[in-house]
């Protein structure tokens, strides 16, 4: 089979896209380097004064957000490519890795050029300004941004956004040409996660209904599940979907991906109270609990169902768990988490089954009946649990007006992300399109998309 | 000369090799399959998606005997093969037209 790389019109467009992409990097990154030159002459004055008055960041808060950086992007590499990668066969186990690297890789560099920017500076109730810091212009190692340096709330911040992103690509695996995947993902981060940070975490629309989101249950997990979802039913289902055996290949690569994203989830959730705090180790027993019981609600779940617990069960139980408490784990008690855990650990399982075979759609890591199931559960539950009554923080309004505020976040994440998935498919499938052909599938994505064989058999 | 194909049990590798060398046979080649025939497979259950698995390993023994040891090698696979329950495999025989050693170039029944 020959292949062609830069003929045709789609590499055309392809090569024009990219070089005004080129030109816009350009454009914007101009004046950043001059208003840099120009900075050093005004920060003099300002220096001696500072070094008198100012106080050193908290060593306690940056050691543990530099350590929570860390955990999180263990979660990505390898967590959530080795979670992903054992559950499609051996013939498309380097696609999946490249997907999530790539798509995590990629970005980060858009959250440094213009996302970290449209997500936390001022701006309406969807976006904050895209050129105010972008490419992190006006920002420099002793930026102030309450109480961490801006630098190490950028870095933590976008590895959520890689992470969100890099998540939708378990629905695609198996049938997805590598170029969609990228395409799609620079136009859902960029109209579906940076509205959503900015909503719930940077003064937009949710956060002034008082809906509480400590570590992303709907910015993260929500969003990336109904993605998963609308995104495969535009994609279509596998080759042999229903009548061959579509089987993980290597569950032990799973449940190592599952247990790195336990162990990584302690920087995501407890990282999230952004301090070397009592909050974040409130976050960090919840996230133990609520995992642990997630874990045994699905292996029971499956026991009573099935006849016999699965060890691909179980790891998907503790990740239920690890969804569920993610919007909580600030705000809710242990027992809270406890019972969230084991309501996502036991929901969820109808999630990959019922649930699953009743929307038709071949969501190949399930990652809508885990994350968007688990976020909703989550996120719902967050709205009771939070109550002093049951042990959580306390909540300013009543029990039922957090629910409906949680509810009321949920149902429009559902729909401002289902849209946004939806326009950006049919933009990527009328500019690289979607699929490879029934043929590339049985060979397999590894040597169709990437020229690799990862196993020698 | 015949060439005799068995398809057995993993687990008996070691008996039916036993067998065959009190017969006579001393040269073998073993390929790890898979197969069917009466024996039914088992479930796999992954995340509420059912895959019946038919395809049962087995190994495939081949040796090639002469006319003289055939019947003691074909009586030594089935008595050491064998189990008693359905799976046990079975033996094919098919006529052999020719062997070479290669290393000495010897043919026909020196070969063996």
């Amino acid at each position: 089979m020959k292949i062609h790389p830069f003929s045709g019109l789609a590499s055309r467009w392809q090569a024009v896209a990219l070089a005004l992409l080129v030109a816009l990097g350009a454009a914007l990154a101009a004046p950043a380097l001059f208003a840099q030159d120009m900075a050093p002459a005004v920060a003099e004055i300002d220096v001696v004064v500072e070094e008198v008055a100012a106080p050193a960041f908290d060593s306690g808060n940056v050691a543990w957000m530099l350590t929570s950086t860390l955990l999180v992007l263990l979660m990505v590499v390898p967590g959530l490519a080795l979670f992903y990668g054992g559950m499609v066969r051996s013939k498309n186990v380097l696609s999946v890795l490249m997907q999530v690297l790539v798509v995590f890789s990629m970005v980060i560099i858009v959250w440094m050029a213009y996302g970290y920017s449209a997500a936390f500076t001022e701006g309406n109730n969807f976006f904050g300004s895209f050129t105010e810091k972008a490419f992190l212009r006006g920002i420099t190692a002793e930026t102030d941004a309450d109480g961490l340096p801006e630098f190490l709330f950028i870095v933590f911040q976008s590895t959520f956004a890689g992470i969100t992103t890099a998540l939708v690509v378990g629905s695609f695996a198996e049938r997805i040409k590598f170029t969609a995947v990228l395409l799609f993902s620079l136009i859902w981060v960029t109209f579906s996660y940076l509205p959503m940070v900015h909503m719930v975490w940077s003064g937009g629309f949710l956060a002034h209904k008082g809906v509480i989101d400590f570590a992303g249950g709907t910015v993260v997990h929500i969003n990336a599940g109904i993605a998963g979802l609308v995104g495969a039913y535009f994609l279509g289902k596998r080759l042999g979907y229903g009548k061959e055996a579509l089987k993980p290949h290597n569950v032990p690569y799973t449940f190592i991906g599952a247990s790195l994203l336990w162990v990584g989830w302690f920087g995501f959730n407890a990282g999230s109270a952004l301090a070397a705090d009592a909050a974040a180790s409130l976050a960090m027993i919840n996230t133990m609990v609520a995992t642990a019981a997630g874990v045994v609600a699905w292996s029971l779940v499956e026991a009573v169902s099935k006849g016999r617990p699965s060890a691909l069960g179980a790891a998907s139980g503790a990740v239920a768990g690890l969804v569920g408490i993610t919007p909580a784990a600030g705000t809710v008690g242990p027992m809270g988490a406890l019972a969230i855990g084991l309501a996502a650990g036991a929901i969820c399982v109808w999630g990959v089954n019922g649930l699953k075979r009743l929307l038709r759609v071949d969501d190949t890591a399930d990652v809508f009946g885990v994350h968007a199931i688990g976020g909703i559960v989550g996120a719902v539950l967050t709205g009771v649990f939070s109550d002093a009554a049951f042990g959580g923080t306390g909540l300013d309004v009543s029990i039922g007006a957090q629910v409906w505020a949680q509810t009321f976040s949920v149902l429009f994440t559902i729909l401002w992300c289902a849209v946004v998935t939806a326009v950006a498919m049919l933009i990527t499938r009328a500019v690289v399109g979607l699929r490879v052909s029934d043929e590339e599938q049985r060979q397999g994505l590894d040597i169709v998309s990437h020229g690799e064989s990862a196993y020698e058999s | 000369m015949k060439l005799i194909i068995a398809i057995i049990r993993p687990f008996k590798l070691d008996e039916v090799r036993e067998a065959l060398a009190e017969a006579g046979v001393n040269g073998l080649t073993v390929t790890e399959v898979k197969g069917f025939g009466r024996q039914k497979g088992h479930t796999e259950l992954y995340r509420g998606a059912e895959y019946v698995v038919d395809f049962l390993p087995k190994l495939k023994i081949e040796a090639a005997v002469s006319d003289g040891t055939f019947e003691a090698a074909m009586e030594a696979i089935t008595r050491s093969a064998g189990t008693g329950k359905v799976g046990d495999g079975k033996i094919f025989v098919v006529a052999l037209d020719q062997v070479i050693r290669i290393r000495t170039g010897e043919i026909g029944a020196d070969a063996l």
